[in-house]
């Protein structure tokens, strides 16, 4: 076993606090939304209101200290071992193969990964933010364009809510998917990762 | 040494600073704005600058009103020309109709309503109301300022009444009864003033037969009141009268009553005072773009004493084995059943309607054809799309009244006579005599068969505002609930009622997708490992 530094203090700083915002954001939007009370409708509002503020701002800085530090390029989409990472979850992975891609401080993602948050980052979170703010301050839906009331804004970001909640979900679980169930979840906290030993990788490696 | 320093920036990083975060955000973002006080303050001139009871004039022994009213313009000259062109006197305006159905003369003079179907053939009993003296039938001069009566506004001794029956005549020495003696016009003319809550309300409250039987948030128990009936009137609050917010010019009152009313000019509103962001708070003040304060600040009206929700003329006429007619009462001591005007239904502590409303109203005018039923007798215009438009509370008046079947047109039904024989429904009870009596005087063809069509009367709602306390919550609205204050009003998105069916069944579809992967996967994971 090797410790390997894979994030940043500033990415983990980014990724709880999203996770904190984006979860009680689904939680405030579904209330809004109607399907149960928890915080009432008018906390629910407010709060939905302030964190979609405050995910703004975090969005706007994470994107500056993205390329500032050159790490946008970790979520840049590739097709190099795509199709190895699918393999490995649909088939390797249950006979104990080792993970096909290595990750390091410059490579941090696997295919799938990069191009899941590629497609969060640069399609669910815009449209939500564009439709949110659409919401919150175009209360003129016919003027100057007839957008035809709030109904293209909302159920646009209901349907990008909806992928957001399975994307939680399967974001929570493909955490356990690493050397050991809490490897993953331990890197994002420490910002190390126990990479096993290299013969003990060569020896899984498929032939 | 190094590994403490690590834990210690893990701890706050992955910890400490996403709390904060949070908390700022739940701190800063969770808080309704400190709404603006708006106290009232009495204008100065409200005071009496003037000792009426010096005015050798008001001091001659009048014989008639008419007497009177000339003595009043003898010192306020020209006042008369602002009154005989107000729609006080002339009970109809110039007005633009919506739909571009043109520029009419409209008013209670000529229009149909829900109550006694029209003013028009019953003038004996409704122009009572009207501010002269003795609008019995068509002989009435309009242009002799005499006929004014200024009293029945500016007396501020609270004894000058009308007499019942007498189109706007007080009692004479003839026909004085111990409710309605002949009024004593040196004592009243001496103590004249601006009106006050007693005048407005003496016609206002009392509109359709009764007290508060027409528009539900105005009547007499707003005279003395709590806070919790009106706000603004209450004597323990502001104490305020009418015309503080139907602010008047050169007797040119604001303010629009939409069962005569057409126009969206000279309104008394609540901005007027309290400006349109009256909150201190974004999303509340948002609201005000399309919802009329009123909305969620009149939760319920006929807050005291019931109003009519219901008057079905069609049952009209029953009387008892020996000719009589009949009273019957419902449980709240209010009258259900009169031989002469058919059932009712009241109401108290009741929930307003609501609709879109953009400051203009149709009419059901003289010659229309019914084409839909419920016929409307008038028809708030406005929906979601208009700018202008927003959402108010409404008391809707419904009922049953007569129409002419073949020429499908809602009638004038002549009511009122002084005595039997002279063919007045409430006197003797026959449909087609009243009805082709009220038919003529209003100059319209009757063919002489009538039954009875489904009506319905819009009154937007202005009056009983609540205390904060008591306003709507956002719950009321925004809910997916049938009990939903808006649940019937369609044509637009509201937050926490509507979604699209498709796109939550779809999404939730997703999220069983997702769990169920989670759930195979993982299982295939621990049977493998077994394996």
């Amino acid at each position: 076993m090797q410790k390997v530094k894979i994030f940043s203090r500033f990415e983990r700083f980014w990724h709880w606090t999203q996770m904190a915002i984006v979860i009680l954001l689904t939680l405030t939007g579904f209330e809004i939304h109607g399907n149960y009370t928890i915080f009432g409708f008018e906390a629910a509002v407010r709060l939905h209101n302030a964190f979609a503020i405050t995910f703004i701002l975090l969005g706007i800085f994470t994107i500056f200290w993205l390329f500032v530090t050159g790490q946008y390029k970790n979520f840049i989409p590739t097709r190099r071992n795509f199709t190895k990472q699918i393999r490995y979850y649909t088939y390797g992975m249950f006979k104990g193969d080792a993970h096909p891609v290595k990750r390091t401080m410059s490579n941090k993602m696997n295919p799938l990964q990069r191009f899941t948050y590629f497609g969060l980052l640069i399609l669910i979170f815009p449209v939500q933010t564009i439709t949110g703010l659409l919401y919150m301050y175009y209360h003129y839906p016919q003027n100057p364009i007839d957008a035809g009331g709030l109904w293209i804004a909302v159920i646009t970001h209901t349907m990008g809510a909806f992928l957001m909640v399975a994307f939680l979900i399967v974001h929570v679980y493909m955490t356990t998917t690493g050397h050991r169930i809490t490897t993953d979840i331990k890197a994002m906290i420490s910002g190390y990762e126990d990479e096993p030993e290299e013969e003990t990788e060569t020896k899984n490696q498929p032939a | 040494m190094n590994k403490s320093v690590q834990r210690l920036t893990t701890f706050l990083v992955v910890l400490v600073l996403p709390a904060l975060v949070i908390f700022a955000t739940v701190h800063f973002g969770n808080r309704r704005g400190k709404p603006e006080k708006f106290i009232y303050q009495n204008r100065a001139d409200i005071e009496k600058k003037v000792d009426h009871s010096e005015f050798e004039i008001l001091q001659q022994d009048f014989e008639r009103p008419q007497d009177l009213t000339a003595a009043c313009l003898s010192c306020h000259n020209k006042r008369d020309d602002e009154l005989m062109a107000s729609a006080h006197w002339r009970w109809e305006r110039e007005s633009e109709l919506p739909n571009g159905r043109g520029t009419v003369s409209i008013g209670k003079k000529n229009l149909i309503n829900n109550y006694c179907a029209s003013a028009e053939s019953n003038n004996g009993s409704c122009m009572r109301c009207h501010i002269g003296y003795g609008w019995k039938d068509k002989t009435f001069d309009f242009e002799d300022p005499t006929n004014l009566d200024c009293l029945v506004c500016h007396d501020n001794t609270n004894t000058y009444k009308k007499r019942k029956g007498g189109a706007g005549m007080p009692s004479t020495h003839e026909n004085a009864t111990a409710e309605f003696p002949v009024p004593d016009y040196n004592y009243i003319a001496q103590n004249v003033g601006k009106p006050l809550k007693e005048n407005c309300g003496f016609c206002h409250f009392h509109g359709g037969g009764g007290n508060n039987v027409k528009h539900g948030d105005l009547e007499e128990a707003m005279l003395d009141c709590s806070r919790e009936v009106d706000v603004h009137m209450a004597k323990a609050g502001q104490d305020m009268s009418c015309n503080d917010c139907h602010l008047t010019e050169r007797h040119n009152i604001t303010g629009r009553a939409y069962s005569v009313s057409s126009e969206n000019n000279n309104r008394a509103t609540c901005e007027h005072c309290h400006t349109s962001t009256p909150h201190n708070d974004k999303v509340i003040d948002l609201h005000n773009h399309k919802v009329a304060c009123q909305t969620c600040h009149i939760p319920v009206y006929a807050k005291v004493n019931p109003t009519v929700m219901y008057w079905d003329w069609s049952v009209a006429g029953r009387t008892d084995e020996n000719g009589n007619p009949i009273t019957e009462y419902d449980v709240n001591h209010k009258y259900s059943y009169l031989s002469i005007k058919g059932r009712f239904v009241w109401d108290d502590h009741v929930k307003p309607e609501y609709f879109w409303f953009n400051g203009t109203a149709d009419h059901y005018l003289y010659g229309d054809t019914i084409s839909e039923i419920p016929v409307k007798i008038n028809t708030l215009m406005g929906k979601y799309e208009e700018s202008d438009a927003k959402i108010w509370p409404v008391k809707v008046h419904r009922g049953k009244q007569a129409y002419d079947v073949v020429t499908k047109e809602i009638v004038n039904v002549k009511v009122f006579a002084e005595k039997k024989g002279e063919g007045a429904f409430w006197e003797d009870l026959k449909w087609d005599t009243a009805i082709q009596l009220g038919m003529e005087y209003a100059g319209r063809y009757y063919s002489g068969q009538h039954d009875f069509v489904s009506t319905e009367m819009y009154w937007p709602l202005n009056h009983q505002v609540s205390p904060k306390e008591q306003t709507l919550k956002c719950i009321d609205c925004h809910t997916r609930s049938e009990e939903g204050r808006l649940a019937n009003l369609a044509g637009f998105y509201l937050p926490g009622r509507d979604y699209a069916k498709g796109v939550d069944y779809t999404g939730f579809i997703l999220i069983i997708i997702s769990i169920t992967g989670v759930v195979v996967h993982s299982l295939m994971r621990l049977f493998y490992k077994k394996g």
